[in-house]
């Protein structure tokens, strides 16, 4: 009885399980206020920054201005050659980077032995993948131009820029296969699969996002470097459309936007810059587009 | 009952670690036998010496020997693909591919040279009628596997492993990430399996061992305590440790 009592006389709230307050409660506010705010910040800057870049060149842009030769002395230059050698040079450096970046990476994650040279091997890997992209250039220089002698051109640069992204593609193909659970591993080797029929069928399927990314990420700085390009492939064109000699000068998109704004006396280089700009925004969102729609919808059929 | 997996003092090393001492078993086919013991005592390293997954693990030694159906497997002339393709594995955690139900079952019979629609769709059907799985899913094949539930997701993996038509069925704690019902599904069908199968299990449930397997063995750090048929050894068990353990005073 006299238990009761003393309850009764410190009496608890009707509902027990109500809200907690105190300093972890005001913490988990004010974080979630936090990231909340930088998140909107950041999306706003990004959405900013787009808006600001496109807004001059988005609307201006022509099928002749996308196809039209460069002009050096007079208006309404195009910008033809130097976007066709962007995908070109693009296209021959991943040729180059991908099927060796990816067997290396395949190399380091299966089958090297766990040993100080191939730990030395993999601190070097990431010690290139951010080495300044002009070292590359010049390296291509040294290479190319002084070693080979064949001038500036668009194999030198495509060369270059695969150096370029060798490492951090042999790096992200090798952590992604890494990170495959082992359970997969196992599975597919129980059932008598080779070591090959593993890599090929379960280890490279499921870390095709993985190395997925690391393509666009690749790809993306392929398209937008300008430092190798300038110093293996020239800041010109050879003039032509369609020019498909490796060995011809090899000015790519944003080598041009570059040598607008700076070198150029064409009286309209502003808005060519701005127009330039514009284009090539506009394709290297489309190359992460076009490089992970294939996952998206593959991620949808098989995850559940 | 013929012996048809005979392992015969059997040492493996882990390096330095000494991990089964002077195994002698002998393991009836078409039946179950339940591998028994506290966790770290070696039961599911020899269940992977059985299809030679151990062979993946770096600074694995091993002494004796082990012979299945009369071959020893550990000899220079066996290709341990062939073999693995004879013993298949059903792991603790359901582990199906990230694919369809249908890529799942048909991924070995594909990796082993199995081509053609229809062939393929055969040894689907029936790989999973034997899972007890196929009425639950024929209606969509093309699901991914990793939408079916826990229980579900095992018995695809067991459908996966009979799909390459093995002699052997090695279930390592298959039920233990299992909810009771799935458990026992899983049980009923290695009831029906073990007429076509041989089938070893490790578990750590010492009922489930009593309740499905024809066969016990019990481990204890690396040694086989005592093997026996299933009823005489949880009954009557020869060794005090193994009725120790039996009656839950240690493990």
């Amino acid at each position: 009885m006299s238990m009761s009592m003393k309850k009764q006389a410190n009496p608890v709230p009707a509902y027990a399980f109500g809200k907690r307050r105190g300093a972890s409660v005001l913490m988990d506010r004010l974080f979630t206020g936090l990231v909340w705010g930088v998140g909107i910040v950041v999306i706003l800057f990004i959405i900013g920054l787009l808006f600001l870049l496109l807004e001059k060149g988005l609307p201006q842009l022509s099928w002749d201005f996308l196809y039209g030769l460069p002009s050096e002395i007079e208006e309404g230059g195009g910008i033809g050659p130097a976007l066709f050698n962007s995908f070109y040079v693009l296209f021959i450096s991943l040729l180059i980077s991908i099927p060796i970046g990816l067997a290396a990476g395949i190399y380091l994650a299966e089958f090297a032995p766990n040993n100080k040279l191939i730990e030395i091997v993999r601190i070097c890997v990431e010690g290139l993948s951010s080495v300044p992209s002009i070292i590359f250039g010049l390296f291509g220089i040294a290479l190319f131009v002084e070693f080979f002698e064949i001038g500036l051109t668009i194999l030198g640069a495509a060369v270059s820029l695969a150096f370029l992204n060798l490492p951090v593609l042999t790096r992200v193909t090798e952590e992604s296969i890494r990170a495959v659970p082992v359970e997969l591993r196992n599975a597919s080797f129980a059932l008598g699969s080779t070591h090959l029929q593993t890599i090929r069928r379960v280890l490279l399927p499921v870390a095709m996002n993985g190395i997925m990314t690391g393509i666009c990420l690749t790809a993306g700085r392929a398209f937008g470097e300008s430092a190798v390009i300038i110093l293996t492939a020239g800041v010109s064109t050879s003039g032509e459309m369609w020019d498909f000699n490796l060995f011809s000068p090899g000015g790519t998109l944003a080598v041009h936007l570059w040598y607008v704004q700076s070198e150029a006396i064409v009286p309209d280089a502003q808005e060519i810059a701005q127009k330039t700009t514009a284009v090539l925004i506009f394709f290297a969102l489309l190359i992460n587009i076009v490089f992970r729609v294939p996952l998206w919808l593959n991620t949808r059929k098989n995850q559940a | 009952m013929q012996p048809f997996i005979d392992i015969n003092k059997l040492n493996l090393y882990y390096g330095e670690y000494h991990a089964l001492k002077d195994v002698s078993i002998e393991i009836p086919e078409r039946a179950i036998t339940a591998f028994i013991g506290p966790s770290g005592c070696g039961k599911s390293t020899l269940l992977r010496t059985l299809n030679r997954m151990n062979d993946r693990i770096p600074g694995t030694r091993i002494e004796g020997k082990v012979a299945i159906g009369g071959t020893d497997i550990y000899h220079d002339e066996v290709h341990v693909e062939s073999l693995r393709q004879k013993i298949g594995m059903v792991f603790q955690q359901p582990n199906p591919f990230p694919k369809s139900i249908y890529d799942n079952v048909a991924f070995g019979p594909k990796q082993h040279g199995v081509r053609g629609k229809k062939k393929l769709d055969e040894i689907v059907e029936q790989s999973l009628r034997s899972a007890v799985l196929w009425d639950e899913v024929k209606d969509d094949l093309k699901r991914p596997a990793l939408s079916l539930s826990g229980g579900q997701q095992q018995r695809l993996c067991i459908a996966r492993a009979l799909a390459v038509e093995p002699d052997i069925l090695l279930m390592d704690e298959a039920t233990s990430a299992l909810d009771p019902i799935s458990t026992f599904k899983i049980e009923e069908l290695t009831h029906e399996l073990k007429n076509r199968y041989t089938i070893v299990m490790v578990t750590h449930n010492m009922q489930q061992a009593a309740r499905v397997s024809q066969q016990t063995v019990f481990f204890l750090n690396g040694e086989v305590v005592e093997y026996a048929p299933t009823q005489r050894l949880f009954a009557n068990p020869a060794d005090s440790r193994t009725q120790d353990y039996i009656s839950g005073r240690f493990g």
